[in-house]
């Protein structure tokens, strides 16, 4: 920031030597950060590498070991939220607590320590909406509001405190890239105004757009402390997973296959009591090719999900077409059977069954293609031999095929839902979210993984809110975006501004009703 | 003061354990409350729980009351794992048995090996149809089974009672409310000379056998799991929780009929309206004492059936009112029920600083 930086300016926050253990798991070990105030700073890591409890200790909801927290150069202990809001610590958390069925000034009151008179906080909204040009109608009911939206909501309870720390956890996950802009901005003024920020991401070309000062933390220690400015994406990819970043190798000759799935003009109705309804959905995947389809969640992915797996039937054969064969009235099984599998957003009971182990985790959806359960009996032996070889070509972290899918960790449960569907060689796999919530390490082997699988000759589709995973993965991008699906464009030929558009809703000339072709 | 602390998984000893802590429970709290009522509790517990064990005599009456409680809780907890709540197996118990004395009756002129096979197997399609009755309202209407099995129970013994004292009263019987006597062919061959085994009881532990080997060795016993635990990986798995629904009522009702139909073929050997005996709630406390495992219930249906056999005893030796076997059963599904917190909680005293 631009503000004239003083030495003898005590830090904001300064944690010492702070240590948090839970049953098993060291969480936090002899952490130490100082954050100026005016400075963003980035708290960086994979899952697990401790963030969310460094900052729990910070806002009082957990309670540190050892070390000491000091604010503003005084020592200061935060038994609760109420104490941190009290001292002047916000945070915006990466789950929003809102009613949807109230209006944004509603849940602004709920969200205060003390009851404030309705005009006057009206007035204390206004100010703070006009002073950071935050685009939000305070009398709109939230569940109107976009997900930028309802973040903004977040943040304006944050201002109305004046805080002199901001903590933001993953604030970007769920943004267009045109709301992160904004975003941005807005905490750029934040900060020069004298806040500090706290800002978490394993969002390595963010922190490098946004942030001054990163800590990175691994296995709950602090293994660097970088100017994020200076040092590489690559650099710092690497001290986070703490291993050499794996690059996705693309085989050359890729793409223009046969076309494998064929979807025409699906419709569906959404899936109460919010969902969104699929409108006459086309499009075609070839063999050997990434189809992405991007777009903010609730927009219809987990109704086309839905509709793809056969959980849902169309309302006629011919409205889904696998290797040219109508499948539009099979089930689930029977669309196994054929060749495609999909892979739900939601692990735990959809994907999988938390109280099973991974040997009967792999009986649920293997067991069209591959003979685990000939003639209706479990053949245990071979169920064991393919869950054990999912864990060691995915290399799934786990005591082994017994451990229950609810032990795993999100990041290595995806790799063995991932490794279920590659290992039994789809015609066509159709994935939403693959590597959502999943470390870095994972996420580039479970990429690796479906760009190999397209390279044999299956067709990948890939349904995703992370533009950045699309852009690297696919061949060819569309946008779902209420219900209906904007025809496919080679990647090559798309700007990031452009799909961002198409994502918020503004569509193009692209806008298609049922032409398919690329 | 307690503390209870979530496990991270559920303990494995505790879901064992804590049925054995629940019967223990049961002998402590009753010997209390009944020793505070002005019995002697030591002893009522003691001729309960442990008397029906120590005594030789007693034990084929143990197998002739624990068969039937084992075979409808068989079919109640393979339905309970899929989360279909048939609590009307009474009822499903008392039509099998109706439509089993219904072959009786119409074949009792005749002879042949054939008509007890008859007899059986119109005890489990008369359970299957009344249990039918639940699956289809579920299934199409989505109306809670629980209520609909529970009041067709009730339909069940006014049924019964009509044809007892109407339509099929014994001719030759005095106008008591009761059926003709079932011929020797229309009766459960009995295993030992003089004594009270009769078929139904290996027959419920070969049924037993069978059911663990469905629910642990099969896609079907996977699937009614499934559709139980996680309902939206039942159908991304292509299970149909319809086709289980299904399928575990008429499981229920096919094995609560059966059940019926030995009871009323062997103990009873007709029908009269005495026949309905709570067995098939009993049975409910039964199939959770099992912890839902078929081989767990034949080990709660014995502790069950003591408690029908112990409850005769300690009315003659302590004078304790019938009802006290009821209550008994009652207190043991609560501290069932209380302990199973034990599997998924930690619990330690932990003294607060004030």
């Amino acid at each position: 920031m631009n503000q004239p930086r003083e030495q003898e300016v005590p830090p904001r926050l300064a944690l010492a030597h702070i240590s948090k253990s839970f049953p098993g798991v060291k969480a936090n070990e002899d952490i130490s950060l100082s954050v100026r105030p005016g400075e963003i700073h980035a708290l960086l890591g994979e899952n697990g590498a401790g963030k969310s409890t460094l900052v729990k200790i910070i806002y009082g909801v957990q309670h540190a070991d050892e070390g000491t927290i000091s604010w503003d150069g005084e020592t200061v202990s935060i038994p609760s939220p109420k104490a941190a809001r009290r001292l002047g610590i916000g945070m915006v958390f990466q789950h929003f607590s809102l009613f949807d069925a109230m209006t944004v000034i509603e849940n602004i009151a709920l969200g205060l320590d003390e009851a404030v008179d309705r005009e006057v906080l009206k007035a204390r909204v206004a100010a703070i909406l006009d002073s950071y040009s935050l685009p939000l109608d305070p009398e709109r009911a939230v569940h109107t509001l976009s997900v930028g939206e309802r973040q903004r909501i977040e943040i304006v309870r944050c201002l109305l405190q004046k805080p002199k720390l901001l903590i933001m956890d993953e604030p970007t996950s769920v943004l267009t890239p045109q709301e992160v802009e904004r975003l941005f901005e807005t905490l750029r003024q934040i900060a020069s105004e004298g806040c500090a920020i706290l800002y978490i991401s394993h969002k390595l070309h963010e922190i490098k757009a946004l942030c001054e000062a990163a800590t990175i933390l691994r296995g709950g220690r602090v293994v660097a402390t970088c100017d994020p400015k200076l040092e590489s994406t690559k650099r710092m990819a690497e001290l986070m997973i703490g291993a050499e970043l794996r690059q996705i190798e693309h085989k050359p000759g890729a793409g223009a296959g046969a076309v494998r799935l064929s979807v025409q003009d699906l419709s569906l109705a959404g899936e109460p009591p919010f969902g969104t309804d699929l409108e006459a959905v086309s499009f075609d995947a070839r063999a050997g090719e990434i189809l992405g389809i991007a777009g903010v969640a609730g927009n219809g992915q987990s109704e086309l999900l839905t509709a793809l797996s056969g959980e849902r039937l169309a309302s006629s054969p011919d409205a889904i077409l696998l290797d040219g064969r109508p499948i539009g009235l099979h089930g689930a099984g029977q669309r196994r059977a054929a060749g495609l599998a999909c892979v739900p957003e939601e692990r735990n009971g959809h994907a999988a069954v938390p109280d099973f182990s991974l040997a009967d985790n792999s009986i649920l959806t293997a067991r069209h293609r591959l003979p685990l359960a000939p003639l209706g009996f479990v053949a245990r032996g071979d169920v064991l031999r393919f869950a054990q070889s999912v864990i060691q070509r995915f290399d799934v972290r786990t005591t082994g095929p017994g451990a229950l899918a609810r032990s795993l960790s999100g990041g290595n449960l995806q790799k063995f839902i991932m490794g279920r569907e590659i290992g039994q060689q789809p015609a066509v796999l159709v994935v939403s979210q693959p590597t959502w919530g999943v470390d870095a390490g994972a996420a580039a082997a479970i990429r690796q993984e479906l760009v190999d699988l397209a390279a044999k000759g299956s067709a990948v589709v890939v349904i995703s809110q992370d533009l950045d995973e699309l852009l690297e993965l696919a061949d060819r991008l569309c946008v779902l975006n209420e219900g209906r699906l904007s025809a496919p464009r080679a990647i090559a030929s798309l700007g990031i501004d452009e799909i961002g558009l198409m994502m918020g809703g503004v569509h193009g000339a692209g806008e298609s009703t049922g032409a398919t072709h690329a | 003061m307690l503390e209870w602390r979530r496990r991270r998984e559920p303990s494995s000893l505790m879901l064992y354990a804590s049925p054995l802590i629940a019967v223990l429970l049961t002998m402590l709290i009753g010997m209390i409350v009944f020793t505070a009522m002005g019995y002697d509790g030591f002893h009522a517990v003691r001729d309960i729980f442990l008397t029906p064990f120590l005594e030789p005599q007693r034990w084929p009456d143990l197998g002739v009351k624990a068969a039937p409680l084992v075979m409808i809780a068989l079919g109640l907890a393979i339905g309970f794992r899929a989360n279909v709540w048939n609590i009307g197996a009474e009822g499903q118990y008392i039509m099998g048995a109706i439509a089993g004395t219904g072959v009786a009756l119409a074949t009792y002129d005749m002879t042949g090996w054939w008509i007890l096979p008859a007899m059986a197997l119109a005890g489990i399609l008369g359970g299957m149809a009344w249990a039918a009755i639940p699956a289809f309202l579920r299934v199409k209407l989505q109306v809670s089974e629980i209520l609909t099995s529970l009041m067709l129970t009730y339909v069940a013994v006014q049924g019964l009672y009509y044809l007892v004292r109407g339509p099929w009263k014994d001719p030759d019987g005095f106008n008591f409310p009761q059926t003709r006597m079932f011929t020797p062919d229309q009766t459960l061959p009995v295993l030992a000379e003089g004594s009270l085994i009769h078929l139904g009881i290996p027959l419920a532990l070969v049924i037993a056998v069978i059911a663990w080997l469905v629910m642990e060795k099969t896609t079907a016993g996977y699937a009614v799991k499934v559709v139980g635990l996680a309902p939206a990986a039942a159908r991304h798995g292509g299970f149909s929780s319809d086709t289980v629904t299904w399928a575990t009522l008429l499981a229920g009702g096919g094995l609560a009929g059966l059940a019926g139909l030995f009871e009323a073929a062997g103990p009873f050997g007709q029908l009269t309206p005495q026949f309905p005996t709570g067995y098939g709630f009993t049975a409910i406390i039964v199939a959770f004492l099992g912890r839902l495992n078929p081989l767990g219930i034949v080990f709660g249906g014995i502790v069950l059936a003591a408690t029908y056999v112990g409850g005769e005893i300690a009315q003659t030796t302590v004078k304790l009112p019938q009802a006290a076997t009821g209550m008994f059963q009652a207190l043991l599904l609560f501290m069932l029920l209380a302990t199973d917190v034990l599997v998924r909680y930690r619990i330690s005293w932990k003294v607060r600083a004030v």
